[in-house]
């Protein structure tokens, strides 16, 4: 089971890996917030499978902790990377 | 199979995943340095930070994890995001400005070697290292506490900790002097607007009751298990930084009486209970026997609301907005 | 019973990563951003909730499974709204040159 979960990180560490590639690549703000959204998940998942691996029960904590940072950084982000927006609703039009 | 190529077996995986876990952090490093614009740049950065607390996770440090993943993870990259897009008006002319190879080389040289030095430093380590981690142990009774690095923090290094809290006042009367004249007092940062019927008004209602019932659970359960203040008191900040960015409320005058009495309230509490430690007790900061326990958790509440109103007021950043505004 | 809970863990997980993999190829292969994006939302649902469903058996106790699914919940409302506030930065971007 050790050596499953073992490998189960691994594989989830490579693709976090992979998507470091696509934050550099780009192109476009869009594309780079959602490689950094994809890298907090990745982290999370591969933070739950290190806690059962290596035997550290607040590795959990330690994914609520990055669960809810991840979410205030992405939206900082978001919020900051482009020139200021103004309004998220569908279909409502900027006012700069 | 034998249980001997068993046993084997698992040992090459848990060496491979040390090299996976250990290319990949350092793959995280290449791309934050080697990004050329300021956003993908930081965006790599805390992608390292949150490897990194993985990395800590995997050495059995579980409070260093929550403090890497917190604060050099989620609220550094929010700070560097904010300091970029003030950036971004000098960022075009900036981009000219290439620095030579005169700079550079010394530059990679001076680097090579701070991380030689650090590398002979932990693989010339005697074994066993030199650590008083076994006295820390054994002396844990005289606090009650179930988790040994609270001991450290609270109680055996409270100098250190006390220190430290004024240490995050300065710098945030740093930040603060980099307003001009006319704001001082005033509000920090632009008023942000967001739609309220929009997706981000409504995650700002919905996420920080969970994010401070978590913030401080972090704080609660440092007592026996890996927490603390510091890290509870980080998430309270970005949940206070989610509303503000939300447009829900405002920035508050940094001038504000009530402000600054919270910003207070932990190293005031932290001195007062010090020095009525050199009153009723042994010397400055020794908590008598039979109240460490409450005495620890009072200073810890009264730094979780400092913390949180400083890290917040940090990373809004200077006063941008006249007093009265 | 624990040998059917390590079956289950080592269904879900799998599926779970394999979810996280099709999420990231789509990221990277995808034509467009907004199917990108798709993809990617399929990597926070379905991948680590999948994931967090296998490890459920090994948690320590009811208190550690039920932090195990507060988790998963704060990633899905997380992700859902940054799905859509950078499905907004796309559409703003595209209508820019």
């Amino acid at each position: 089971m050790t050596e499953f979960l073992t490998a189960a990180l691994g594989f989830i560490l490579a693709i976090l890996a992979v998507g470091l590639v696509r934050i550099l690549r780009g192109p476009g703000d869009a594309d780079r917030m959602m490689a950094a959204q994809l890298i907090g998940t990745s982290g999370i998942a591969a933070l739950l499978l290190l806690g059962t691996v290596s035997g550290v029960p607040a590795a959990v904590d330690v994914a609520l902790t990055l669960a809810l940072l991840a979410a205030f950084t992405s939206i900082a982000f978001v919020k900051k990377g482009t020139a200021r927006f103004e309004t998220d609703a569908p279909g409502s039009t900027e006012a700069e | 199979m034998t249980f001997a190529s068993m046993a084997f077996g698992s040992m090459t995986f848990a060496l491979a995943l040390e090299i996976v876990l250990a290319a990949v952090v350092l793959t995280g490093a290449v791309w934050a340095i080697a990004a050329r614009e300021t956003l993908p740049a930081v965006a790599g950065f805390v992608a390292y930070g949150l490897l990194l607390s993985l990395v800590w996770v995997h050495l059995g440090a579980p409070d260093v994890a929550l403090t890497e993943a917190a604060i050099g993870s989620g609220l550094t990259g929010a700070l560097l995001v904010g300091a970029a897009a003030r950036l971004r008006l000098s960022e075009v002319p900036m981009a000219v400005e290439h620095p030579g190879v005169i700079l550079r080389m010394p530059a990679a040289v001076l680097s090579v070697t701070v991380a030689a030095a650090l590398a002979a430093s932990v693989l010339l380590l005697p074994d066993p290292a030199p650590t008083l981690a076994p006295s820390a142990a054994e002396n844990a009774a005289a606090t009650s506490l179930g988790n040994p690095v609270t001991n450290v923090l609270m109680a055996f290094r409270a100098m250190d900790t006390l220190l430290e809290k004024i240490v995050l006042l300065l710098a945030l009367i740093g930040v603060w002097s980099l307003a001009p004249d006319r704001f001082w007092g005033g509000r920090p940062g632009p008023r942000h607007y967001a739609d309220p019927q929009g997706v981000l008004a409504f995650v700002a209602r919905v996420l920080p009751p969970v994010g401070i019932i978590v913030g401080i659970y972090i704080l609660w359960t440092s007592a026996d298990h890996p927490g603390g203040a510091f890290q509870g008191g980080t998430i309270l900040a970005a949940m206070w930084l989610l509303v503000m960015m939300a447009g829900l409320t405002d920035a508050p005058p940094v001038g504000e009486r009530r402000l600054r009495l919270l910003l207070l309230a932990g190293p005031v509490v932290f001195l007062v209970i010090g020095l009525s430690g050199l009153a009723f007790g042994d010397a400055f900061l020794a908590y008598p026997m039979a109240y460490a326990k409450p005495l620890i958790l009072a200073i810890e509440f009264a730094m979780i609301l400092t913390i949180a109103v400083t890290l917040g007021l940090l990373v809004a950043g200077p006063p941008e907005r006249e007093p009265g505004s | 019973m624990s040998f059917v809970l390590d079956i289950v863990t080592i269904i879900a997980v799998s599926a779970g990563a394999f979810f996280f993999l099709a999420g990231t190829v789509g990221l990277l292969r995808f034509p467009d951003t907004l199917t990108r994006l798709h993809a990617l939302t399929k990597a926070d649902n379905l991948g680590l909730g999948l994931m967090v469903l296998g490890l459920l058996p090994h948690a320590g106790s009811l208190r550690d499974g039920i932090k195990l699914i507060c988790v998963w919940l704060i990633v899905l409302l997380a992700g859902a709204t940054v799905s859509q506030l950078i499905g907004y930065v796309a559409r703003r971007e595209g209508s820019r040159p």
